[in-house]
């Protein structure tokens, strides 16, 4: 690999890591913009990283070898998958890694460690933020994958690199089922990112909180990693919704002008993406953990409804 | 020529000889008789049984690895004084893969139970676990190179009959004897609809030797082959697990000895798969009707939805691991229908996608199941208890079992890079071909698929969060899971051989998935195909373009990236320091109580999935004052599972059956005048029908 080509992928590599934090914290601010608050600044995620990084630990006794290894496991596969997806360009087009169930399947396997963790403390709140986790994640599948197999089925293709180009040049009257298997991709892009309806990304209280009752025993280095991962993964899906359902006006070379106009269309989609969240966060309000699986299987059926809709 | 390349080429010239097959088989024999006749001492008979076992085993995988790589079929039969019975051998690829998965997992499961099996001296007979432990062996191998219908079904028998035994050994335990039972009648009925099939092809060609049939088959009328697939599709979906005739199989395995468990479940079920995959793809040529694959899709989605439902609702740890085996039957049963419904279709090439899919599973599913088993049989060994909640933190005591279990459990959730994600993204792949090419009404079932297949995925990663989770994280809920010790030597090197060829068989997918390639086309079903679906070695792509991946990348890649940011993580925060605390608690005083348990684990999705498990919970509350009840004293929940399957399968066709019988009665008067009667009325019928 020459080393053109390689600065690219690099790029690319980065990309995710270096901007999760930031749309975590827009999102942030969004919503307290919406919500008549001053908020904090949207590089205020990154302060909390750097102080996190600072910070000693306090590890429980009963913590084996997985509760040690996973973040860094899970932040690892959140950077991988982030050379899976399209980001700023087709061009990139990764045809080992980038088929659609990987990046479902990679993010499967971190949050199968992130559910251990969460049990390996013997904290109540650990085991039962394992358990609803595993839940919500196990329901999502279903309308993730077909969500993305309405894709593959009019762009013939399950490499997403291979998906965005075709999205890009569909005509018009394609459409329809495209758009509606991105509502069901939106819902589970919520349910996998742990926002409303599903889960509370700001809460410490232990009858609504998932994804923080799992890593609650977390604390210093490892705690930041997590945060960090899961910022990683908020980006990801946003970046999956962006250019796999509205993909027009990416890099289809590696030429630089191209990319950067490219990437400032990224963050512009991505920014659209997070006012959405911020919106559906500030107006509705958290479901009882049983009325999940009904937006979940609601979800499925859209997208088998999409997949109907192909012709 | 040197001397040593001589006598090389001479033993290759020997393994795949008549001779060398005896040589497996004879090995076995030795160990099954030996270890009778060494009865008396307990060691010497784990040895001398376990022992021929290994040695059989390896023999087996030198003589089917020879015939898969050489690309021959050694066959030869030995005729007997019965009519229509000789004991013919065929080893083509098929039957070769299948006997080198049997003779893999036997390997493993008889160093295991080098160690494992001495918890059983002085308690039970070595001699006879031996003996019907290797005969089992060798009749499934016998089994699945079998070439003549009736030599077929005799070692059928002997594989049902030798596992029977092997399910009631421990038969202090009531428990064991009901659920040999219950598998003893199962077998039974499975093999009665096998018979059916048999004779219906005898009637169509006159023969019970394979060959003969496939060459008589040709001209049968479309409404036999319909019946004959029916009948091989319960009699051998009976062996394999299917739902709903799976009732034995929750109950048997965990009954056996674990290494039992292990060779039951990961290959004595498949042979049900083998001998329907035979009759599907090689015994009955032509396009099969659509309606087929479909019913196999359809029977695909029930059980692994279900299998792994019943799975999650499950406390006892090798219950669990057979309701698994349903599940992930019904991945296989995925790959067969969608390859039976492109078959139908005659797009062979998709069909062979499906076909190698449903194959590769088939042997990812014998490891790490096996795998698996074996890490519960270790666990079960030291805690003396089935039951996962008494379980809790063993990773403490067992680290490398608890490793071991942990890879397990990864490849059965189908989580990259281990072999299970291969054969699921094959399996997936395959159906969405079925989405991307027919008409709506066949499509919608493929769709249905691949949303069942999609959650199968998810919830069996739920259940072995549980799995995993409740027996070894966390801290010990019972005594005897605080005095439990790491496993022995023996135990530890079968699982970790098993552990290896489970990443191996996922990091070089590609290749393997090659050599099912030329498995596969040794079918009638795909002779004379020119275009192969897999092209390239390393990176796996379907039908050029529309799906590709590559396993040894994406393994490197996750590897190097895992410990490139761990060590610059540990690097950066080296001055940081780590103190050991309890667990947070609110303040509590932490105990093993408040961890969460398996059933707490599952609750919620058995909530959610309450309309097909129907849980039934009674909650016991004793009060310190009884008639306000403000302070209970005592809570005990009670959770049950209503047995669908006999309140609405088995319970009306026993009363069916016990109503035809009581009216069968009616004829048996026990007046002898009356029998004579009936004999006279016969006779004049047929002689009435000789004249007509």
């Amino acid at each position: 690999m020459t080393s053109t080509s390689l600065l690219p992928w690099v790029i690319q590599l980065v990309l995710i890591p270096a901007l999760s934090p930031f749309f975590v914290g827009v999102t942030r601010k969004m919503k307290a913009e919406l919500q008549n608050r001053q908020g904090a600044s949207p590089f205020q995620p990154y302060l909390d990283l750097g102080k996190l990084f600072q910070k000693d630990e306090v590890m429980s006794r009963d913590a084996s070898w997985v509760f040690r290894f996973t973040p860094y496991l899970v932040f690892s596969l959140t950077v991988f998958v982030g050379g899976c997806i399209p980001l700023i360009s087709t061009a990139l087009m990764n045809t080992y890694t980038g088929d659609f169930l990987v990046v479902i399947y990679l993010l499967a396997l971190g949050t199968f460690f992130l559910a251990l963790a969460g049990m390996d403390t013997g904290g109540a709140f650990g085991g039962f933020g394992s358990s609803r986790e595993m839940m919500v994640a196990a329901l999502t599948e279903g309308g993730l994958i077909l969500s993305l197999l309405t894709l593959a089925l009019v762009s013939h293709t399950t490499n997403l690199f291979a998906i965005s180009n075709a999205v890009a040049s569909l005509p018009f009257y394609d459409l329809p089922p495209v758009l509606l298997a991105f509502v069901g991709f939106f819902i589970a892009l919520l349910a996998e990112t742990g926002r409303y309806p599903f889960d509370n990304p700001s809460t410490h209280l232990e009858l609504t909180m998932i994804h923080e009752a799992m890593i609650l025993e977390y604390s210093g280095k490892r705690l930041a990693i997590i945060e960090w991962a899961a910022a990683n993964k908020y980006l990801i899906f946003i970046a999956l919704g962006a250019n796999l359902f509205f993909p027009w006006g990416m890099a289809d070379t590696l030429a630089a002008a191209p990319m950067i106009g490219s990437l400032a269309l990224f963050i512009g989609k991505c920014l659209l993406f997070c006012a959405a969240i911020a919106l559906i966060e500030s107006t509705i309000a958290k479901f009882r953990i049983f009325r999940l699986p009904d937006l979940l299987f609601t979800s499925f059926i859209i997208s088998i409804i999409a997949i109907g809709l192909i012709v | 020529m040197t001397w040593t390349g001589n006598s090389l080429n001479i033993m290759l010239a020997f393994i795949p000889t008549p001779a060398g097959f005896s040589l497996v088989i004879a090995t076995f024999a030795a160990g099954a008789i030996g270890a009778v006749l060494t009865g008396a001492n307990d060691r010497r008979a784990n040895l001398w049984g376990n022992g021929c076992a290994i040695a059989g085993s390896l023999l087996g995988l030198v003589f089917s690895g020879t015939v898969l790589i050489m690309g021959i079929t050694p066959s030869f039969g030995i005729p007997t004084s019965f009519p229509l019975l000789s004991l013919s051998i065929r080893v083509d690829p098929m039957s070769a893969f299948f006997m080198l998965l049997i003779s893999l997992i036997t390997l493993f499961c008889s160093i295991y139970a080098l160690g494992y099996v001495s918890h059983f001296y002085q308690k039970y007979p070595l001699g006879a676990l031996g003996f019907f432990y290797n005969t089992f062996t060798a009749s499934m191998i016998l089994v699945v190179t079998a070439h003549n219908a009736l030599f077929f079904l005799i070692v059928w028998e002997i594989m049902s009959l030798t596992s029977y035994f092997l399910v009631i050994y421990e038969r202090h335990e009531e428990i064991n004897i009901k659920a040999g039972t219950l598998y003893f009648i199962m077998t039974h009925v499975g093999t009665a609809f096998i018979l059916l099939a048999f004779l219906l092809f005898y009637q169509a060609s006159g023969s019970f030797d394979f060959g003969a049939i496939r060459e008589g088959i040709a001209s049968a009328p479309l409404a036999m082959r319909n019946a004959i697939f029916i009948f091989a599709l319960v009699g051998f979906g009976a062996k394999a697990g299917i739902i709903p005739f799976h009732i034995w199989l929750p109950a048997a395995h965990p009954a056996a000895p674990s290494h039992v468990s292990a060779l039951m479940s990961g290959v004595m079920i498949k042979t049900g798969i083998y001998m329907l995959a035979r009759i599907c793809w090689d015994m009955l040529p032509g396009p099969p009707p659509l309606w087929w694959g479909l019913l196999i899709l359809m029977i695909g989605s029930i059980s692994s939805l279900l299998g792994v439902l019943y799975a999650l609702s499950e406390h006892d740890l090798k219950k669990l691991l057979a309701y698994h085996s349903i599940e992930n039957i019904g991945i296989i049963f995925l790959g067969l229908g969608s390859s039976l419904v492109f078959l139908s279709a005659g797009m062979r090439t998709f069909a062979m996608l499906g076909l190698i899919a449903a194959l590769y599973h088939t042997m990812n599913h014998a490891t790490f199941k096996a795998l698996l088993f074996l890490g519960a049989g270790a666990v079960i060994a030291e805690t003396r208890t089935r039951n996962i909640e008494e379980y809790g933190g063993l990773i403490r005591v067992m680290p490398q079992t608890a490793f071991f279990f942990l890879i397990g459990s990864l490849a059965i959730s189908a989580l990259p890079p281990f072999n299970g994600f291969f054969s699921e993204w094959m399996t997936f792949q395959a159906l969405f071909q079925g989405v991307n090419t027919f008409d709506l009404a066949t499509k919608m079932m493929f769709v249905a698929a691949v949303g069942a297949l999609a959650f199968t995925g998810g919830l069996a990663a739920a259940c072995f969060v549980k799995a995993f989770g409740a027996t070894f994280l966390a801290r010990p809920r019972s005594v005897a899971g605080e005095q439990a010790k790491e496993s022995a030597v023996p135990l530890r090197i079968g699982m970790a051989a098993l552990a290896f060829i489970t990443l191996i068989l996922g990091v070089i997918s590609g290749r393997v998935a090659n050599g099912f390639t030329d498995v596969a086309a040794s079918l009638s079903a795909f002779r004379l195909m020119e275009t192969l679906p897999v092209v390239s070695f390393d990176l796996m792509s379907v039908r050029t373009g529309f799906a590709s991946i590559s396993l040894p990348i994406l393994f490197t890649g996750i590897a190097v990236m895992t410990a490139a940011i761990t060590a610059v993580c540990v690097i950066l925060t080296r001055k940081r320091t780590m103190r050991i605390g309890a667990t947070w608690d609110c303040g509590a005083d932490l105990t093993s109580r408040m961890e969460i348990t398996a059933t707490g684990f599952s609750r919620s999705i058995i909530t959610v999935f309450r309309g097909v498990l129907k849980p039934t919970g009674q909650t016991d509350i004793e009060y310190h004052d009884a008639k306000l009840r403000y302070f209970p004293k005592t809570g005990i929940v009670t959770m049950a599972f209503q047995d669908v399957y006999a309140a609405y399968f088995y319970q009306p066709l026993q009363k069916i059956t016990l109503g035809v019988a009581e009216q069968v009665k009616k004829i048996q008067i026990g007046n002898i005048n009356v029998y004579i009667l009936y004999i006279l009325v016969t006779l004049t019928g047929l002689l009435l029908m000789l004249v007509v």
